[in-house]
């Protein structure tokens, strides 16, 4: 039989990657989560379903501790990347037509230089000015201070992208109709920059909940979050453990999708800077 | 006078925020010629970090392995997710909304949970081992390629599919029509797709550390696992240097990009 191409076909050799590197992985975390090993004098002797992972995750102290700093430094995160990048995004786009893009590419440099060495060099300037692991309280505000930096473009891009496609006639037509510049900008182009305020904080909050460098190097070892407890899990070979909070993290992502109704598949791309080259 | 006001502030504001974007960064490309191993305190001027930089046996190679390691994570994902994305594009819906669907899943997804779910699918089937490099170049790809997809498909959206039937009908076969006529018409969502691979492969630090072999460090491993166990003075100094030419690049890289599509543009 000859072999007939398509163009179709050319998605098989994705389409089998996906499913080694992005579905089989997911339902081994699954199935982790759920067993325990069946240990006989030190040795592994077997597995057993088990429901251990999921209780411990709700009745551990550290592990709740943990949970409630992630939710708490990822929420502070994400409004205050939001509050910044808003108004940058906005005074971006309305300014003059050609300047804007240069002006847009100085906000997102920063974030090509390697992510760790950014992390260094902010721990640097925090303990010259010395309030790296000056208190509890400096080594929260750190943290949240080094996620608002690390992500702060991520947020930028999306709102930059969507507040550059609004018509502007439609906010000339509302004050044209009566309404002051505040009403019109909080009835016509807030409402309309909705998909990149939602995707921006689909691309901060997750990845500040777990960015457990940026907490391990800035908060001075004092700011334990989730990604530091998979970390630990991860050092100590626990798989069942650490897949349980995986899948935690996994069910949140998913759960947060479906409730902002799906993902701006553009603005992925874009709010890691992918349209700028 | 009021509206020279607002627009001042605007001006004040962009620039608050662009400081504190740059600060760190600045300061330490400022310390890194000056002889002195701790930052706020001053001395002469120095190249002695660039020096120590460059004859370090332990960070010159890391940069090379980390850059020659993002080079090949980034043509790899390339390939897979041009084709991929040629592919989706002219699925049936049903085929197409899946993949698509499964394609968001690391994009959208916790870093952490990509690379713990990858460690754990090695740890679990036993042959896969990571001295092989095969886990940390695929779980790079697993985070690359979708991004190269989301680069593709909008230039195959915009091409005219008239192009590539017109080529089929002028007697190319469908290999060259694609390699003569799509490839050509999507090469610049193929080519951000290929420096969006090298920056997030360059810049990653989670599956990078989930699925390295045990001797293999990248810059970022590297220098969390430094900072972690108290680095020398002098080593610390180095990654100022380092930073600093890390920062120089792309700011060059920027400029001349920026300046070959004002003259493309000009000349259009």
């Amino acid at each position: 039989m000859k072999f007939h191409f398509s163009r179709k076909q050319l998605c098989i050799p994705y389409a089998v990657f996906l499913v080694c590197f992005v579905l089989i992985p997911m339902f081994i975390i699954v199935f982790y989560a759920f067993t325990a090993p069946v240990m006989e004098n030190g040795v592994q002797v077997g597995i057993t379903f088990s429901f251990d992972n999921l209780v411990d995750l709700f009745t551990n102290p550290t592990k709740l501790l943990n949970m409630g700093r992630s939710i708490l430094i990822g929420l502070l995160t994400t409004v205050i990347c939001l509050l910044i990048a808003y108004p940058v995004a906005y005074i971006l786009a309305r300014s003059g037509i050609r300047r804007n893009a240069v002006l847009l590419l100085l906000f997102i440099v920063p974030m090509w230089v390697n992510f760790v060495l950014r992390v260094n060099a902010l721990k640097e300037l925090l303990s010259w000015i010395g309030i790296l692991g000056a208190s509890d309280f400096w080594n929260y505000f750190n943290t949240v201070l080094g996620m608002v930096y690390d992500f702060l473009p991520f947020m930028i891009l999306p709102l930059y992208t969507t507040l550059l496609k609004i018509d502007n006639s439609y906010v000339e037509a509302a004050k044209d109709l009566g309404a002051s510049a505040p009403v019109a900008f909080w009835k016509v182009t807030l409402p309309l920059s909705y998909p990149g305020i939602v995707s921006g904080i689909t691309m901060v909050f997750l990845p500040s909940m777990t960015n457990y460098v940026v907490s391990t190097l800035l908060g001075n070892g004092k700011v334990g979050i989730i990604g530091s407890l998979i970390e630990q899990s991860f050092l100590n070979s626990q798989w069942n453990a650490g897949s349980m909070m995986a899948l935690l993290l996994l069910v949140v992502m998913f759960v947060s999708t479906w409730l902002t109704g799906g993902f701006q598949n553009e603005d992925a791309a874009s709010s890691r800077g992918g349209n700028l080259w | 006078m009021v509206k020279k006001l607002a627009s001042i502030s605007k001006y004040l504001f962009l620039c608050l925020v662009l400081l504190f974007v740059y600060a760190p960064i600045l300061i330490l490309v400022v310390y890194s010629f000056v002889d002195t191993n701790t930052i706020g305190k001053w001395g002469e001027f120095t190249w002695e970090h660039y020096i120590y930089l460059f004859e370090s046996e332990k960070i010159m190679p890391i940069v090379w392995q980390t850059a020659l390691m993002a080079l090949i994570v980034a043509v790899l994902s390339t390939i897979l997710g041009t084709l991929g994305a040629i592919g989706i594009f002219y699925s049936k819906r049903k085929t197409s909304a899946l993949l698509s669907g499964v394609s968001q899943i690391p994009v959208i997804n916790a870093e952490i949970v990509t690379a713990l779910s990858i460690a754990v699918m090695v740890s679990a089937i036993g042959f896969l081992s990571k001295e092989t490099y095969l886990p940390l170049i695929c779980g790079l790809m697993t985070l690359c390629t979708p991004f190269v997809v989301l680069s593709v498909i909008p230039k195959l959206k915009q091409m005219d599919n008239n192009l590539y039937e017109a080529a089929l009908d002028l007697g190319a076969t469908p290999t060259q029509a694609l390699f003569k006529v799509v490839i050509p018409q999507i090469l610049p969502g193929i080519f951000s797709g290929f420096l969006l691979s090298v920056t997030l492969s360059l810049d990653d630090y989670v599956i990078t550390a989930y699925t390295k072999p045990s001797s293999f460090d990248t810059i970022s491993t590297y220098l969390y696992s430094l900072n972690k166990g108290g680095a020398t003075a002098r080593i610390k100094a180095a990654f100022w240097a380092l930073t600093a030419i890390i920062f120089l690049i792309i700011v060059i890289v920027v400029i001349v990009a920026n300046i070959r599509a004002i003259k493309a543009k000009q000349e259009s």
